[in-house]
């Protein structure tokens, strides 16, 4: 019997212990959950560490959708302390599995409004457009006007020239499938399903990923295929600039049809570290972080004060009609679109 | 085999089981029962409407049904067209011998994006053999017996390099032909490790991921693929996990049919040190079939390989070495470009450990699997696979619900190894038990004669035999660790980036694809160099026995 007591005494000593410094000392770590994309350069992290004695330990996803559902299974024991990378395709069901704890990130204020969300569970941290990238030359070689919309695409001359990703298992390909739908809505005379039947019947190509559409199939830039029109980023044609030293971009992009993507950070709900993943936020939207975002991921900071460096001066375009969707619509109907889609296709 | 004999080595052989079953129940069936137990009990119900979903939906059969049968396929050509690689590595000595089966290595360690590109070159639009191959079951089955060949080539090659030739030069005397001696006496001799291997093969086919995501289409797909497609697309966690537990009992099926198969105890058999076994070929008949092997094997490993060696060197100006300067000196500061030199270290770093823990683990459970008689062994054999045969979504997911009490190890770098030694283990016990099962009895039998105690007999008997075998598990378990994305990925940090991930990134964004194919041939190169090390030191070691 004694020894029960004892037990328990130890047991409630070592509970009040560990209340202790949870609450009252700084955590020496904070563990950022982020998407196979994330990428920075050094020092940069290690900025955060100086200013704030908190060392950033990074997990990384394969991708977007992946991170999601694997914070959606550890939520009641959280394996991260601030989530960055999760965006408006798949934020609404995210809000509503309760993933994150309120916060208002220092910087707010220089993010315009357009990007912000209603509530304050995420920080908008970046934004980027998924527009169909076009090779003037493979298409010049086939005889073919650039086109200048979406719709183009269903006219029979320009079979056999577009490559797409598959949406449910590529990101830009989701992004792609969405802003159909936004242009052409669900139940007009000419809906988004008559369309991709168009695309079909001109012969579309689907391939399962970014890299197998951009460098496999895409004639342009450094891509080695033999299809003039691919479903990638805004910025691609920036990277080409960088990547390969040039003067010109080798590839334009289609401002029709763009869809933007903003990916947000937050805290998680359940972390231990609270105000040390407060902390964290606030720098991923300070201009240590921000400015080094573009030339790292090909994004564009949501942080309006952050100047942008030379090569996206000079080569970048953002579109002024990008395709923007409520988040909760995209969840409420995410699921029925892609089998919708694969009926289409298939 | 009498009971005595048996009762002899329980206790030894029950102490020897205790680490593995651990390491599997903590770090396999814990993490899987917990991760399904989530998905398929969301609110403390059950939620049987996701199976009812997964059985009545015709495209779900249709990818359950294509999973099977691109599974069974793919097992019979790589077991066909490995055969006589086999042999040919086992029996004859040639120049470049050991450069042509370390390159057979290769494949098994190249992320599947890289893959796809060589695939895509050589079967595709730009095809030089004039085939347009994309889309059709014709490029995943080709995928994976270039994936898969190097498990039959080995697998088999262990024991083949060690059986006596004099017994089929017995039979040849006899009057028997070629073939005949082949079919009716070294066939039922492998047949222990063409069964181990075939049954890797399949169950690398049948979880077939990258494979299917990179060449497959929206009409080749595998169950594997699904799971991930409702876990990251849909966010169908109901769905995945009862996709998964269809795999697992597809799986777990197939398993204990394996079992049943192999049932028949191995022969005794006289086994050699490979040295003496290997010569040159002698008649012109030889020699053909040997350059058609060897041609066969070109066509199939080495165009791939070559195609990647090529567009590494790739310039607009011509064939140049710019890809590899560039990623030695950066020309932008961007941490896109991990040096290959801390890339490799960084691989190599969880790599060790993996290899370590596999050929640990492997050789307990390849023992007790041996020496245990009845049921108990083979079930603890057919557990031991299971983790090969289950969805690597499922594991990782699992590992994420399951592994945060005591200690929470979800977010350790000590996961990644272990993860690679899960794969791994079985790839040492089908290596090492084949031929285990084939010099225990013997051996063992002359060793108690002489007055050895059963340890004593496996310290000096069997294991230097076995260190053969062990040898190609470990080379497995190197190359599974090294050429490992997915669980790495999830792990990895920008400061340990390892080779595959910096390839991933590479291939991530419009202009570094060079580089990124620069990276790919490093990766194949230290794959190439490891493979022939163990080779060379497999062969003084044997000598010595």
């Amino acid at each position: 019997m004694k020894h029960v007591l004892n037990g328990l005494l130890i047991a409630a000593v070592a509970l009040a212990v560990a209340g202790c410094s949870a609450d009252d000392t700084q955590p020496d770590e904070v563990v950022l959950m982020t998407h196979g994309s994330f990428a920075v350069s050094d020092g940069v992290l290690e900025a955060f560490t100086d200013q704030t004695g908190i060392t950033v330990n990074v997990l990384q996803s394969a991708d977007a959708g992946a991170m999601v559902s694997q914070a959606i299974l550890t939520k009641d024991n959280p394996v991260a302390d601030v989530l960055y990378g999760i965006d408006n395709t798949f934020l609404s069901r995210a809000i509503d599995e309760d993933l994150f704890v309120p916060h208002s990130a220092a910087a707010i204020e220089t993010v315009p409004r357009g990007l912000r969300v209603e509530s304050d569970m995420v920080t908008p941290i970046d934004f980027g457009d998924v527009c169909l990238n076009l090779d003037p030359d493979g298409l010049a070689a086939l005889g073919l006007e650039t086109p200048d919309q979406l719709v183009d695409l269903a006219d029979a001359a320009y079979g056999g020239t577009l490559v797409v990703e598959d949406p449910t298992t590529s990101s830009p390909g989701l992004a792609f499938l969405l802003a159909t739908i936004a242009t052409f809505g669900e139940d007009g005379a000419y809906p988004w399903q008559a369309y991709w039947q168009d695309l079909v019947t001109n012969d579309v190509r689907i391939v399962p990923g970014w890299d197998q559409a951009y460098y496999g199939e895409f004639s342009g830039g450094s891509g080695e295929g033999d299809r003039p029109i691919v479903v990638s980023y805004a910025t691609s044609p920036v990277a080409e600039v960088y990547f390969g030293d040039l003067d010109t971009a080798p590839t334009t992009v289609l401002e029709d049809g763009c869809f933007r993507q903003i990916e947000y950070a937050g805290i998680l709900n359940g972390t231990k570290a609270e105000q040390a993943a407060g902390q964290l936020v606030d720098f991923l939207l300070e201009r240590t972080f921000q400015e080094d975002m573009p030339l790292n991921m090909f994004v564009f900071p949501a942080n309006a004060d952050t100047p942008l460096p030379d090569v996206f001066v000079d080569y970048a375009v953002i579109p002024t009609d990008s395709r923007v969707m409520e988040p909760a619509w995209i969840d409420e109907n995410r699921e029925r679109w892609l089998a919708e889609w694969a009926t289409v296709v298939r | 085999m009498g009971d005595s004999g048996a009762m002899k080595t329980r206790p030894w052989v029950l102490l020897l089981a205790v680490p593995p079953a651990l390491f599997l129940a903590y770090f396999f069936i814990y993490p899987l029962i917990t991760i399904l137990y989530t998905g398929l009990v969301p609110n403390g119900r059950f939620a049987t409407s996701a199976f009812t979903e997964v059985v009545t939906d015709p495209t779900m059969r249709s990818v359950a049904w294509f999973t099977l049968w691109q599974a069974f396929l793919s097992t019979v050509i790589t077991v066909a067209l490995g055969l006589p690689a086999a042999y040919v590595f086992a029996r004859y000595r040639f120049p470049g011998r050991s450069l042509f089966r370390a390159l057979t290595l290769i494949p098994f360690v190249l992320p599947t994006l890289v893959v796809g590109v060589a695939f895509l070159a050589v079967l595709g639009p730009g095809s030089p053999f004039g085939v347009d191959l994309r889309g059709t079951i014709w490029a995943i089955l080709i995928a994976h017996v270039f994936y898969n060949l190097a498990i039959v080539i080995r697998g088999v090659g262990v024991l083949w390099e060690q059986i006596d030739p004099h017994i089929e030069d017995a039979a040849r005397s006899l009057g028997a032909g070629r073939w005949r001696v082949f079919r009716e006496v070294t066939l039922p001799l492998l047949r222990p490790a063409i069964l181990s291997s075939a049954a890797l093969v399949f169950l690398f086919s049948f979880t077939s991921f990258g494979v299917i995501l990179v060449l497959g289409d929206l009409h080749h797909t595998t169950l594997e693929v699904e799971i991930w497609r409702q876990a990251t697309a849909f966010l169908r966690l109901d769905l995945a996990s009862a996709l998964a537990v269809l795999q697992l009992v597809g799986v777990t099926v197939i398993l204990l049919m394996y079992g049943r198969f192999s049932r028949r105890n191995a022969a005794e058999l006289p086994l050699r040190p490979s040295a003496e076994v290997a010569r040159r070929p002698r008649t012109s008949g030889e020699r053909v079939f040997i350059a058609a092997t060897l041609g066969m094997l070109g066509l199939i490993v080495v165009t791939p390989i070559v195609v990647l060696i090529a567009r590494s060197m790739s310039t607009p100006t011509g064939p140049a070495l710019t890809h590899y300067a560039n990623l030695i000196n950066p020309p932008r500061a961007s941490a896109v470009f991990v040096s290959p030199l801390d890339a490799i270290g960084n691989s190599l770093r969880f790599a060790i450990p993996a290899v370590i823990i596999a050929a640990g683990i492997g050789l307990m459970a390849g023992v007790v699997i041996v020496s245990a008689k009845g049921h108990s062994g083979r079930l603890f054999d057919t557990v031991l696979m299971l983790p090969l045969g289950t969805s690597a979504v499922t594991i990782g997911f699992g590992f994420l619900v399951a592994l945060d009490q005591p200690v929470d190890l979800r977010a350790s770098a000590m996961l990644i190894p272990i993860a690679h030694a899960l794969v791994a283990i079985p790839f040492v016990i089908r290596s090492t038990v084949p031929v285990m099962e084939s010099v225990q009895l013997r051996l063992r039998e002359a060793a108690a004669v002489l007055g050895a105690s059963p340890r004593q007999a496996w310290r000096e008997v069997d294991l230097p035999l076995v260190s053969r075998a062990l040898a190609v598990g470990g080379l497995f378990a190197f190359a599974i660790s090294i050429g490992e994305f997915g669980a790495t990925s999830f792990i990895a940090r920008p400061a340990t980036t390892t080779i595959p991930v910096s390839i991933f990134r590479l291939l991530g964004r419009p202009g570094t694809f060079g580089e990124a194919m620069a990276m790919a041939v490093v990766l194949m190169a230290i794959t190439g160099i490891a493979a022939m090390g163990i080779e060379s030191m497999r062969g003084s070691r044997s000598g010595g026995v």
